[in-house]
């Protein structure tokens, strides 16, 4: 019966794969930032699901599918920082102090701007890692009790807005170096921005890549660290 | 291919256990990422054996992202009661870890590339 295929697996597969096609297509044809493949494509899905009055579980039991991928492949970036080893190794105080820097800058200023606007506290610890790949971010926000969906969403926003605006951002304030610029956009804005990297240029995109796993790792290991210091839970 | 996706998900694997035995703060697929890179080092995994599936997973990784981007509907409720501070925090916070991150980077970079 058509109502067993709506809790399919195949409906969110099926619904996320079309829409992503053709959200990339747009955005390939267009030249335009804005059009975001991830933001259009969620934005598009959330649209058809409301529309349709198709419920998020009967999506998801297709879309969790797909997700999971997501864990693979952070353990894949592995390959990305293998093969740049040597220009890592080489530049490793820079690029480890920026990636420290950055992770410190987003914790406190996500909690800090969240808490001065009044935020529960759920939601400021639901913004901590939202500039973490979203595997990571959702271990580290389940951690401190934050809500693992918030996180994902804010992970996917912070994601959007560094792949929209990043590299003009970063030349704006007067960062010119690629492995700057790569930096930059990969500790804030992960793997959404990092594709957004790639297409600017190759270095800046191999620099992106890599601050996805340090910034990833530094902020896991950081925020245990400072909520064990200060004593919140 | 398909040794590549076995090494990627048994490192997962290895790094989600030992996460659960050793209690550990940090997430599994982190671990699982430190320890492939430890066994690429020790000569233990060959690049060659994990790079089309690595590959194929990083090119695609955006589009693993989009149902956690559907997810924030069931949060709808409480975005909007709290839009300001999420929003504000999240745009505020995104741009000044770029600028403090790039700007650290440029002014300890040096000439090395």
């Amino acid at each position: 019966m058509v109502t067993e295929l709506l809790s399919s697996p195949l409906l969110g597969i099926v619904l996320t794969l079309v829409t992503f096609r053709v959200a990339e297509l747009l955005y390939r044809r267009s030249g335009l930032v804005f059009f975001n493949p991830v933001l259009v494509s969620s934005c598009v899905i959330i649209a058809v699901l409301k529309v349709s009055h198709i419920s998020y579980a009967d999506y998801s039991n297709g879309g969790d599918l797909l997700l999971f991928l997501l864990g693979p492949s952070v353990v894949a970036i592995a390959l990305p920082l293998w093969q740049r080893r040597e220009q890592v190794l080489k530049r490793k105080l820079p690029i480890l102090v920026g990636v420290c820097a950055g992770a410190l800058a987003s914790i406190a200023s996500a909690a800090g701007t969240a808490w001065l606007l009044g935020a529960s506290p759920e939601v400021v610890s639901s913004l901590v890692p939202k500039s973490v790949t979203t595997p990571i971010a959702i271990g580290i926000s389940a951690k401190i009790g934050g809500l693992v969906p918030l996180t994902a969403a804010l992970v996917i926003l912070t994601g959007c807005i560094g792949a929209i605006c990043g590299p003009e951002f970063c030349r704006l304030i007067g960062i010119r170096k690629p492995t700057s610029i790569g930096l930059a956009i990969g500790t804030a804005s992960h793997g959404i921005g990092t594709a957004r990297a790639l297409e600017e240029d190759r270095l800046i995109g191999a620099v992106s890549g890599l601050a996805i796993g340090l910034n990833g790792l530094a902020t896991a290991v950081f925020v245990p660290l400072l909520w064990l210091l200060f004593g919140w839970n | 291919m398909l040794q590549g996706l076995v090494l990627l998900f048994g490192f997962q694997f290895i790094g989600e256990l030992l996460a659960r035995l050793l209690d550990l703060p940090i997430p599994g697929n982190v671990i699982g990422l430190a320890m492939l890179l430890l066994a690429l080092a020790g000569g233990i995994v060959k690049e060659e054996s994990i790079t089309e599936a690595s590959d194929l997973l990083l090119k695609y990784m955006t589009l693993f992202f989009v149902p956690a981007g559907v997810g924030v509907m069931l949060y709808f409720d409480l975005i909007a009661r709290e839009w300001l501070p999420i929003i504000v925090g999240t745009v505020v916070s995104t741009f000044v870890v770029m600028a403090v991150t790039g700007w650290v980077e440029q002014l300890l970079g040096g000439d090395g590339d």
